[in-house]
């Protein structure tokens, strides 16, 4: 089973961001379950959503708390809250900023992770440069496909044009593809 | 059709395939998504011949259901925690006149302290209103239990509960097997109602009832739900046939026929349980689990011969009658009562206002009910650091507060502390 926790603020997007990676996961015939973290939200509180991927039915119904990647939406979180709690050695990852990981101050939690599991994407930009608006889901979904290889960027997609309507669907599609060229450009500059 | 989709979606599908014709209801987080659908669905005539009412409140909206359906129309509502308390009069007013709505309720705690999240206060409240309850484990099966819900409420004329934990299901995305309109049509025959009102002939319902016959209509009320007791499997059985899984049903077990250890539970925490439990039995330890479906009727001999050959019995409920202990242990000691060496019973109450039932707490209780089981109720995970820190404050001070807001700021106090600790 392979678990994903999602970190951001309230009116991010971090429920359908859950929802899009379990559809994905289900259009490639696997089992996947998406959920909330169940507060009482509220606009610009950190908020958290989950994702388990399997091959066999998912009956767990507690939290993630030891998840296998991280998706954070804003990297204002670490100063707020434990972002990495729980997260697995072997685990990744992806953060939306345009910035390092050493301006981000997160060589140490790189530094306890294998080589190439962390990585920043700058989702935000590449949403507003495609949708027109900041909004980074398809973005880090994208990113994470690339990152990850746990779905293929055509499920992403395919999730995002089930969600939306053809115009705002194809300018996710748009962001997705690109976020998802910028990590395998980065990971091949290295 | 399979679907990744979200568990209340599905189930306002599922209910829109039974072809109701009255849908009356008020919103109330966490049941609310179910009927924000079953509203659109009747807008765009989804579901055909279907009429969406607006009311002010719960009491007006299971009225409306009592009045649909005593004049022949197929009615169903949805609810949760205080809206299901706000509805009571009308709960035992629906079960009373024989009238077979069927709501859903999404499980809530019930207040105060106000908390929006799961646990199974709201269900246990009206438990005995005569109202039959069926607790959904999966999406799947909360879909497929208001299927044959209809069914059984119109077979014997009596109201149906379906109960989905608020949000653990209610908010969860995960693929659900919606059926075809036919497939439904043909297990779900159109409501023939015994008794309706009809202006071209005159009847009435609700008449007052003295000492001569009150005890007759209950007992009659009763004998419908023992007469359920046949139904429910056979209705699951029916369904099974036809859409090829097991879904209802008084009970499931799993991995218990030869346990020594049998958990008892209801609703969304049986598949961690099934988890905890595959690890435990691939640890050699003989323990399985009981899933209860049915909780009224209570399926008596059904549990009791599936319990009798265990050591020990623990029950896991997310519910507590403050003052006496766990409902659902208390009702599991009903089915071995008088039983020549029956397995002890042993109470765990846990998930309270939504806290999070763990496969770590599930392994600590389950592992110490095998070597030091307990008497009385166990509180999983209970922060006993603060409940004895209160209770040395109420003992010193007279005018010591409201407990809710005491603990509240010993939390908010204990995290400042760590957070120093961490600092330094």
């Amino acid at each position: 089973m392979f678990q994903v926790r999602f970190h951001g603020r309230g009116g991010q997007g971090v429920v359908t961001a859950a929802e899009l990676l379990s559809v994905a996961a289900f259009l490639e015939q696997r089992h996947a379950q998406a959920f909330p973290s169940f507060g009482s939200e509220r606009m610009g509180a950190p908020v958290v959503s989950f994702c388990r991927i399997d091959d066999k039915e998912i009956r767990l119904r507690e939290p993630i708390l030891e998840p296998d990647a991280l998706i954070v939406q804003d990297p204002t979180l670490f100063k707020a809250i434990d972002v990495c709690q729980g997260l697995k050695s072997t685990g990744y990852l992806l953060v939306n900023s345009s910035r390092s990981l050493s301006e981000l101050h997160l060589d140490a939690i790189a530094n306890r992770l294998p080589a190439g599991h962390v990585l920043t994407v700058p989702a935000s930009e590449l949403a507003l440069k495609h949708i027109g608006r900041p909004l980074s889901n398809a973005a880090l979904l994208g990113a994470f496909a690339r990152l990850s290889g746990i779905v293929q960027l055509k499920s992403v997609a395919a999730a995002i044009r089930e969600a939306f309507g053809e115009k705002i669907a194809e300018a996710n599609v748009a962001a997705a593809t690109a976020a998802y060229d910028a990590v395998a450009a980065a990971s091949a500059a290295a | 059709m399979l679907k990744q989709i979200e568990g209340s979606r599905a189930m306002a599908e599922a209910i829109g395939l039974c072809r109701p014709e009255v849908i009356c209801a008020y919103p109330i987080t966490p049941q609310t998504h179910i009927v924000e659908g079953l509203g659109e669905m009747a807008r765009t005539g989804e579901i055909k011949n279907c009429e969406f009412i607006n009311v002010e409140s719960e009491f007006a909206a299971l009225s409306v259901a009592i009045g649909a359906s005593a004049a022949g129309a197929r009615a169903y509502t949805a609810t949760a925690s205080q809206g299901l308390l706000y509805m009571a009069e009308a709960v035992y007013n629906a079960s009373g006149l024989g009238l077979p709505i069927v709501m859903t309720l999404g499980n809530r705690a019930i207040g105060a302290p106000i908390n929006i999240w799961n646990d199974h206060s709201d269900a246990m409240a009206v438990c005995d209103s005569g109202w039959m309850q069926l607790f959904a484990e999966t999406n799947q099966e909360a879909a497929d239990l208001h299927i044959q819900a209809f069914r059984l409420a119109e077979e014997l004329s009596m109201p149906v509960m379906v109960c989905v934990d608020g949000f653990i299901l209610t908010h969860a995305v995960e693929q659900v097997d919606i059926p075809e309109q036919a497939d439904v049509d043909a297990y779900l025959p159109s409501y023939e109602p015994v008794q309706v009102l009809d202006p071209k002939d005159p009847i009435s319902i609700g008449a007052m009832v003295g000492p001569d016959a009150f005890t007759e209509v209950r007992y009659l009320q009763h004998y419908k739900q023992t007469l359920a007791l046949r139904l429910i499997p056979e209705y699951a059985a029916d369904f099974k046939s036809r859409f090829g899984r097991d879904s209802g049903g008084l009970l499931r077990s799993y991995r218990a026929d030869d346990a020594e250890l049998i958990v008892v539970a209801m609703g969304s925490v049986n598949g961690t349980i099934k988890d905890t439990i595959d690890e435990m039995r691939a640890d050699g330890l003989s323990v399985g689990l009981v899933t209860l479906v049915s909780f009224r009727p209570f399926p008596t001999e059904a549990l009791r011969e599936k319990l009798v050959r265990a050591r020990n019995v623990v029950v896991i409920e997310k519910s507590l009658a403050v003052g006496m202990g766990g409902p659902l242990a208390n009702n599991v000691d009903l089915a071995l009562r008088n039983v020549a060496g029956a397995p002890q019973v042993h109470s765990v109450i846990a998930g309270l206002g939504g806290r999070p039932i763990t496969r770590t707490s599930l392994h600590r209780v389950l592992r110490r009910a095998l070597v030091q089981p307990w008497e009385g109720s166990h509180f999983l995970d209970l922060n006993e650091e603060i409940v004895a820190k209160e209770l040395h404050y109420v003992r010193k001070v007279r005018r010591s507060g409201p407990t809710a807001e005491n603990l509240l700021r010993r939390l908010g106090q204990a995290a400042d502390e760590a957070a120093v600790k961490t600092a330094v």
